[in-house]
């Protein structure tokens, strides 16, 4: 019997994987897919600073450097907001790749194209392992702990802890990776537009050698991204100009985070619990992050040989006091921005200082947003919910 | 009630499949729809970032 089986290879599945396989306890991931980071879903953008997460991130992972981001107001007006460590974007196909070896490294199993179809318990109810399906044979595998890291979409989360969906808490994103674009490479481009990106906003993530990764995210509705997309085109020639070489879709969780993530012998983390910022939408950090929480508590319930939901607990305890707390006032943030006409972006970013947008990503300082945002009336209520 | 999807349309994101309300959806080689579960709600729909869903009431 294994210690512990991981469902799904992302950041969080095989950041946990390797903390639990250094620690010497015997661990095993399934990936759906046939090949391990493929297709994408993802911008790709990472902050340098997760790498004290993650471990010194190989150059090969790594398209392109960069410095920070500008922001665009509707009305074409930016500002750069400088990350003091700067970033990176992402090969996640190879990114994702590098940290399954990682993990294998550090003692752990990995297998591709394996369909873990359901949920083994034993007599006491406690979940114990897997069934599933790789290259048409059928398996069972015995754990004391299964790990669910399957990103968003996710039966078996709804099998062990109930049905989480809010369709109203996700974005509905297309992207489409470019070639033939030119930005100022080692800037993320980020442009708000309560009409052209509903609640969401348009990215251009620079990828080096004239390269991007050009999406957009909206509130779930009629019309479609692509739709959206092509409005976008038509007022950036410098981007339409680009070829189209992958196209990625996705839905992006942008808040309800689930509160209770345990049950008897099952623990759920990175996006499948909604791990990810509520303002960006990026989920890699969050992941990486909940994983080696999870293992942690792991870890400590297989020493004490209890794997009760009761003592599993102490992760959803851990993770709320580390991160969810931090991650309910970017909700806020998220709430708030969505609320604003493209004059009250365009005056936004003409107020602000760049040092602030950062620290807003990361939940601090929104008294000061408070404040800009209550010099006008009618946006003292919007405000409010700030502070 | 009929739920349709466009599996040339369909680029295999599990959206539909992280929204549904019933768990009715899951993704395998294309997305597959439990006929017993789904309530014809329409949120896949919504949710598809390519209209490849097509959810019609009577």
């Amino acid at each position: 019997m294994m210690d512990a089986v991981i469902i799904g290879a992302g950041p969080a599945g095989t950041c946990c994987a390797k903390k639990l396989a250094e620690n010497g306890f015997s661990v095993k991931i399934y990936e759906k897919r046939a090949e391990i980071g493929s297709p994408k879903r993802c911008g790709e953008g990472l902050s340098e600073a997760s790498q004290s997460f993650v471990g010194k991130i190989p150059d090969r992972c790594i398209a392109q450097k960069m410095r920070g981001a500008r922001l665009y107001a509707p009305n074409g007006r930016y500002l750069d907001a400088i990350l003091t460590a700067g970033g990176f974007i992402l090969e996640r196909k190879v990114f994702d790749k590098w940290l399954a070896e990682e993990a294998v490294k550090a003692g752990a199993a990995v297998q591709a194209n394996t369909f873990v179809s359901g949920l083994l318990k034993d007599d006491r109810g406690f979940y114990s392992g897997v069934k599933g399906e790789f290259m048409g044979n059928e398996f069972e595998e015995k754990a004391r702990v299964v790990v669910c890291a399957t990103g968003a979409e996710s039966p078996i989360r709804n099998q062990a802890l109930g049905v989480y969906s809010k369709v109203n808490l996700v974005d509905s994103c297309i992207q489409y990776e470019m070639t033939n674009v030119d930005m100022i490479p080692d800037l993320i481009h980020i442009y708000l537009s309560s009409v052209l990106a509903p609640r969401g906003y348009v990215w251009v993530f620079p990828k080096g050698e004239h390269r991007a990764n050009v999406g957009l995210g909206i509130v779930p509705q009629e019309k479609k991204p692509a739709t959206y997309m092509q409005k976008f085109f038509e007022e950036h020639p410098e981007i339409s100009k680009g070829s189209i070489i992958e196209v990625n879709a996705g839905c992006v969780p942008v808040g309800g985070m689930v509160k209770d993530m345990v049950a008897n012998g099952f623990v759920l983390c990175g996006e499948a619990a909604n791990h990810v910022n509520p303002i960006h939408g990026g989920g890699i950090k969050e992941a990486v992050i909940s994983g080696q929480m999870a293992a942690d508590v792991i870890m400590d319930c297989l020493k004490a040989g209890d794997v009760s939901k009761r003592a599993l607990s102490k992760y959803n305890e851990n993770w709320w006091e580390l991160r969810g707390e931090h991650l309910k006032r970017v909700e806020k943030l998220r709430e708030t921005l969505e609320k604003l006409a493209d004059q009250d972006l365009n005056d936004l970013v003409d107020a602000l200082k760049p040092e602030d947008i950062i620290e807003f990503a990361r939940g601090a300082k929104l008294s000061v947003l408070a404040k800009v945002l209550m010099r006008k009336p009618r946006l003292v209520g919007i405000a409010r919910h700030l502070l | 009630m009929t739920w349709t999807i466009n599996n040339n349309r369909c680029l295999r994101c599990g959206g539909c499949v992280s929204v549904c309300p019933t768990a009715a959806l899951e993704l395998r080689d294309n997305v597959i729809r439990d006929e017993k579960l789904c309530k014809f709600c329409g949120v896949c729909e919504k949710t598809c970032p390519v209209e490849a869903i097509k959810v019609t009431k009577p």
